[in-house]
């Protein structure tokens, strides 16, 4: 291993998210670690950062053509990110940006890896050296069916990584993080953004991208979420559902394809069937677990563990079960 | 108005995808137009149509085997379909794929103003989702990607946007790049009218240097591609009152609670 240095985009810096502290974990195993931050990050997001050994960030401070301070929503657009990851690059020389896979974030390093004439990698679920030193993504592909390993050929490598490609870890030791700040100048949009609005993460549970449990319901729930919601909620999962249940307005967010990808230690389909554009953003999860009536379900040909029956009798039931385990 | 919509020929999720040296094994068997460029198409067959006037004009970069992508756009209305076709294309990756697509846009800007440029929400091979904000910057045009709401009124593009967990009206004035999601339109089918009409067309083939296009250079290289171990068989339980217990008592036993 070598003096490598390892940008990592802290958007929000308001609050710290599970997949910010994977990439620092996987950050602080290829060299040293800094963070680049669009805004002024909170003080516990500080603390975080100095546990998980952030030497700096380097906060952003964005300025249009004229001079004038840019302080809008507009500084989450990609072509900002990417141009404070850039900026970023350029003053510490560093060899490597990792961000999360959010399709946000996606187009910022692609912007990003232009701009410097960089390599990029999508969607990796794992990053290491290899044998010439040079950084190697590897990715899970077609509905989790294929390995693939691919190597960045250029100096600078640019990489998306997935949620739960590590079990995020602090540092052996804390260390003092030093905020600096970085003037970027904002790149002409072209485009005005008219509004922008965050959904409120559900306090309780965890935010599907990022969770280690996740119970997913589908058209087989009929429309009633409570089954799903009270399993979940036994295990401190996440929800999710198909796309079809979230057309039929009973959930808010699917996992698939076109949705959220996700790769938990277990996902629970109940009421899914499996079809190709759900697996698509599920198969990569390590372990598979269905609740569905039809034992003829193609959603079983990838389960590890499935319960042939109705779900209204079997969420609830092992939500009973994991409350009376948990204590 | 006239918008030139990108489309790629893709192995069909439902089929047994794979590579073969360490590329996608693409078969005319398998492939089929990327189910989200269908959107593409829609939303820009909508858009000629709500003007009044003006063509479609498909385009793709492939090899001779990706034809069956711009018939099948044909068939949905499209007017002209491109295919970009190089050996110095072989193996080019998202940079080498959004410079060729560029290059074929200013080649049509030479014989007429292009307004638009509709791609999909990603590639259903590689899920890059990132050819659309590539294919912009190249062209220095503004990306409204991932729309699923989409307007053009006065010569001004506006849309909505969501992704991740984040809501965003944007506007820019034409011309621009625009994505579109799976949800922003339902893709008409081809009709006995267009399938008739869609066999009298050529495809037309541009090669690198038909568009000024200098050889790429791929900053990637796929090391290995393998395909994974079959999962163990599926430990199945029939629910007859203890189907809860059995789901608790495996995700207790793998250490998952
Ligand atoms: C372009 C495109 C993109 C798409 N992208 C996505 C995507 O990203 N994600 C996605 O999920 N879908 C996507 N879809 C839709 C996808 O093709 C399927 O239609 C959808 O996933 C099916 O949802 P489902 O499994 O809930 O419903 P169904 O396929 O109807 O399955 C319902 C299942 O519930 C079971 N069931 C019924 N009653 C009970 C009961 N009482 N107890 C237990 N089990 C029961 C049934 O046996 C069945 O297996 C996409 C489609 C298109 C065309
Ligand atoms: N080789 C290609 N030829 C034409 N269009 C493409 C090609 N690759 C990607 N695209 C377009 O870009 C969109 C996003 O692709 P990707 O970034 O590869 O996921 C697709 O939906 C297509 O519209």
């Amino acid at each position: 291993m070598t003096n490598r240095t390892v940008l990592v985009l802290l958007d929000p810096a308001t609050e710290i998210r599970t997949s910010v502290l994977e990439l620092l974990t996987i950050a602080r195993g290829l060299g040293t670690v800094e963070a680049v931050a669009l805004e002024a990050p909170g003080l516990d997001v500080l603390a975080q950062l100095e546990a998980y050994g952030v030497q700096t960030v380097h906060q952003a401070e964005f300025s249009d053509a004229a001079g004038h301070v840019v302080t809008g929503d507009e500084r989450h657009l990609p072509p900002v990110v990417a141009a404070g990851l850039a900026a970023a690059l350029r003053r510490t020389d560093a060899d490597m940006v990792l961000l999360p896979s959010s399709f946000a974030a996606k187009e910022a390093a692609a912007l990003t890896a232009r701009e410097l004439g960089a390599g990029l990698i999508v969607d990796a679920a794992g990053v290491s050296e290899g044998d010439d030193g040079r950084i190697v993504g590897s990715k899970r592909v077609f509905a989790g069916s294929w390995d693939t390993a691919c190597e960045v050929t250029t100096d600078v490598a640019v990489l998306t990584v997935r949620a739960n490609a590590v079990v995020p870890a602090p540092a052996g030791a804390p260390v003092n993080t030093q905020t600096e700040p970085l003037p970027v100048e904002v790149p002409n949009l072209g485009m005005t953004l008219a509004s922008r609005e965050v959904k409120t993460r559900s306090g309780d549970r965890p935010p599907l991208d990022e969770a280690a449990i996740v119970v997913a319901g589908g058209r087989g729930t009929d429309g009633d979420f409570a089954p799903v919601t009270e399993l979940a909620d036994a295990l401190g999962a996440a929800v999710g559902a198909s796309r079809d249940a979230v057309f039929e307005g009973w959930w808010d967010t699917y996992i698939g394809q076109t949705g959220v990808t996700i790769a938990p230690r277990v996902y629970i389909g109940a009421g899914i069937s499996g079809a190709p554009h759900h697996r698509g953003g599920m198969q990569a999860s390590q372990r598979i677990v269905a609740v569905n009536s039809d034992p003829e379900a193609p959603i079983l040909e990838i389960c590890d563990f499935a319960v042939i029956g109705e779900l209204a009798d079997v969420l609830p039931q092992a939500a009973e079960e994991i409350r009376r385990h948990k204590g | 108005m006239r918008i030139v919509v990108t489309v790629k020929y893709v192995p069909d999720i439902s089929t047994d995808r794979g590579f073969e040296d360490c590329r996608v094994r693409r078969t005319p068997e398998e492939g089929t137009l990327n189910e989200l460029d269908e959107n593409a198409v829609e939303a820009a067959l909508q858009l000629v149509e709500a003007a009044g006037e003006g063509e479609v004009v498909a385009v793709t970069v492939a090899p001779p085997e990706g034809d069956p992508a711009l018939r099948k756009a044909f068939q949905l209305g499209v007017e002209r379909g491109i295919r970009v076709s190089d050996d110095v294309l072989a193996g080019a990756d998202y940079f080498g794929t959004a410079t060729a697509l560029a290059a074929a846009v200013r080649k049509l800007e030479s014989e007429g103003p292009v307004d638009l440029v509709v791609t999909g929400m990603a590639a259903l091979d590689g899920l890059g989702s990132v050819v659309p904000t590539l294919l912009a910057a190249e062209l220095g045009r503004p990306a409204l990607t991932l729309a699923k709401k989409v307007s053009v009124s006065d010569g001004v593009l506006s849309v909505t946007r969501e992704h991740d967990d984040v809501t965003e009206e944007l506007t820019a004035p034409l011309p621009a790049v625009l994505s579109v999601t799976d949800t922003a339109n339902q893709p008409r089918l081809p009709n006995f009218k267009r399938i008739m009409a869609a066999r009298a067309k050529q495809v037309e083939t541009w090669t690198a240097s038909d568009i000024g296009l200098d050889a790429p250079v791929a900053r990637t290289r796929t090391l290995s591609a393998g395909r994974r171990p079959e999962r163990p068989e599926v430990e199945l339980v029939t629910d007859k009152g203890e189907g809860g217990k059995a789901l608790a008592a495996y995700l207790i036993k793998n250490d998952l609670v």
